[in-house]
């Protein structure tokens, strides 16, 4: 159940029916339970969840970086056509940093904060290929350049203390840019940012993934954020995916009744002085899920029927797919 | 380098504050002409002896005394051994420093490996095994494990010397025992033993240290850049969980170096330890003094010492304090 559209070469990575479920003394935990998912070259996928929904494991089970007691139990992760669930250790450390990079989201932490920002780029690039320490050292300079870091030349030799987040989250940047990669997975890389920063930095990670042809997938809990971004758009919910499509389609007319409220409560300059509507109830528990749809005890449209688990069915065309029994109508006003 | 300024003036400090504290806490007890004028002595020679120590001056004169004689590097002279207090610590400081040294040295080279491994799997047999071990370490007393190595390794085994520094060889114009292997031989079972509470210290540290420092998000940048996992525990996890165990490290040296005293007196090893003890047993006021002086001052140097190595290996420490 790949996403290709339009019969475009391969995409670029390929995740179906993945589940990573965490083995903890209270239960198992699925975080993530058979989430699909594609994106192709130069393209921008936003998937968007509350916390605890599950996307930020899954951003880590592409990476293959499952901390004990995750474990990914069951599906496919494919990156330009070549397995990674079943990847050596060896093969996924000389993919990572290299064909898929990682940005997270707390630019104070992501940095060491022992380490010359020097030292943090050069060994980046050593660990994927052979390079002088001169050579390495003037490629970083030139990456800090590139995502706008004034006189980069000096600011190698500063440590991640003597910058701001916004500057850290470049550092993070050029770090992940290194090596050109083929996919970058972005973790909330703004939320910690405040916001003129965070619409800086939006943009020009989306013209360097235009330029460079690298996909990318945007992690956040914010569909404003990127609405304006992304090409495609993924919702997730309790470990799911129950929404995804074009970004434009699934903002314009949501049919999940969970993006539906998402889209609702967010303000926005046509709704003034009318309150925001809220999603009733909080997200479940992962050890005490219901058997069926997750959201149906805070859903609205929610009956008998919603105790089995929908699939994710095309409504109404194949690009726009909803996982719900009773879709919201077609131009309902969020 | 205000920083280092900084630092020295505090030290300087430190030292003049324990000089009063020292020299009150020290002069007020006891009273050493007892022990040492023979009981038939009569008043003149009493009040004689007294006037030649000093001690009938008041007490603020005998400190200004004292502190004179300090700042000439003068600490006093034994009423024991009527020898420089000085000297007499001097003498037999090398054989403390070496043994210090060599059970720090065996801490650090077994305990932080052992507590990297069993925080990096902290479930893990491994993991489980070190941390069992590292209890006995802690809590079986100091003497007892003295003599039982010496038992089996000395007495039953005959493997390794029982007491006595041994040959020792010449550097810098000192005795050393770690020189010759004879002297290594005789160094080996006193410095095992003063290890085993300093090395099960360190494991615990480091185990801390590693637990914390590798649920950090740059540990898993690291790795979420490709590092090899070498590189990643030796360089970004290690950098970061050395700084506590430097700091502790530091002062554990300095108390190794001070209160030797049980591991020396159970090998018979001829250092600043079994000084001290049989100082305070004769009441020798001037070598009480000048062994806690010298005790201040190595906790200072060893405190500005592990104060460059914290701003050698955590920039910030650097920034803050020049700023």
């Amino acid at each position: 159940m790949s996403e290709v559209r339009g019969g475009a070469a391969q995409p670029t990575l390929v995740v179906e029916g993945l589940k990573t479920h965490f083995f903890t003394e209270a239960g198992v935990v699925k975080s993530v339970d058979g989430v699909d998912l594609s994106v192709s070259r130069g393209e921008i996928l936003g998937l968007v969840g509350e916390s605890g929904s599950g996307k930020s494991v899954t951003g880590f089970s592409i990476l293959g970086l499952i901390d004990q007691p995750g474990r990914i139990v069951g599906g496919s992760v494919r990156l330009n056509g070549e397995e990674l669930t079943t990847a050596s250790p060896k093969r996924l450390r000389s993919l990572r940093g290299d064909r898929i990079a990682m940005i997270f989201q707390d630019p104070m932490m992501t940095l060491n904060p022992v380490l010359k920002i020097e030292t943090q780029m050069v060994e980046t690039l050593q660990a994927h290929i052979k390079i002088g320490h001169a050579e390495a050292r003037s490629r970083a300079r030139d990456a800090l350049g590139r995502v706008g870091i004034p006189s980069p030349e000096e600011r190698l030799d500063a440590y991640p203390h003597q910058f701001s987040g916004g500057m850290r989250q470049r550092v993070a940047i050029a770090i992940a840019l290194l090596h050109g990669p083929d996919l970058i997975i972005a973790d909330e890389p703004t939320t910690a940012l405040d916001v003129t920063i965070q619409a800086q930095i939006l943009s020009e990670v989306q013209t360097l993934c235009r330029e460079t042809g690298t996909a990318l997938i945007w992690i956040t809990h914010d569909l404003a954020i990127i609405s304006g971004l992304a090409d495609r758009v993924a919702v997730m919910y309790a470990g799911k995916i129950v929404e995804t499509g074009a970004i434009s389609e699934v903002v314009a007319t949501p049919r999940h009744p969970y993006t539906f409220g998402l889209i609702g409560s967010v303000p926005s300059r046509n709704k003034r002085g009318q309150r925001l509507t809220q999603i009733p109830g909080m997200t479940p528990s992962f050890l005490s899920l219901p058997s069926g749809c997750a959201f149906a005890p805070r859903c609205p449209n929610a009956d008998a029927k919603c105790l089995e688990m929908p699939e994710l069915s095309p409504c109404p065309s194949a690009a726009h797919r909803v996982r719900c029994f009773h879709p919201m109508p077609e131009g309902a006003e969020a | 380098m205000g920083y280092v300024i900084n630092r020295l003036f505090q030290g300087l400090m430190v030292i003049a504050v324990m000089a009063v504290l020292v020299f009150i806490g020290v002069y007020a007890i006891g009273n050493p002409v007892d022990m040492l004028i023979s009981p038939e002595a009569d008043q003149a020679e009493i009040t004689a002896t007294i006037a030649r120590m000093g001690l009938d001056k008041p007490l603020w004169e005998q400190f200004l005394a004292f502190l004179n004689g300090a700042l000439h590097g003068d600490l006093g002279t034994s009423f024991i051994y009527n020898e420089p207090a000085v000297r007499l610590i001097l003498d037999r400081f090398p054989a403390t420093l070496e043994l210090a040294l060599a059970a720090v040295l065996m801490a650090v080279v077994v305990g932080i490996p052992l507590g990297v491994i069993a925080g990096l799997k902290p479930n893990g047999i491994a993991g489980r095994s070190i941390m069992t071990i590292s209890i006995l370490g802690f809590s079986l007393p100091t003497f007892w494990v003295g003599m039982m190595l010496m038992m089996i390794f000395a007495v039953n085994l005959g493997w390794l010397p029982s007491t006595g520094r041994g040959q020792t060889g010449s550097l810098f114009g000192i005795e050393w025992s770690f020189l010759t292997g004879d002297g290594l031989a005789h160094l080996l079972l006193p410095a095992v033993n003063l290890a085993l509470f300093k090395t099960s210290l360190v494991i615990r540290l480091a185990r801390a240290g590693t637990r914390e420092v590798i649920s950090q998000d740059y540990i898993k940048f690291a790795r979420a850049k490709g590092l090899s996992e070498p590189r990643v525990i030796l360089v970004h996890l290690m950098k970061n969980m050395m700084i506590p165990v430097v700091t502790v490290l530091g002062l554990e040296f300095g108390s190794v170096v001070a209160f030797a005293v049980v591991t020396e007196t159970v090998f018979a090893w001829p250092g600043i330890g079994k000084l001290l003890i049989s100082s305070i047993v004769h009441l020798d006021r001037p070598v009480i003094v000048a062994y806690l002086m010298l005790t201040v001052m190595l906790f200072v140097t060893i405190n500005f010492i592990v104060d460059l190595i914290y701003a050698a290996l955590d920039p910030r420490v650097r920034r803050k304090e020049s700023a």
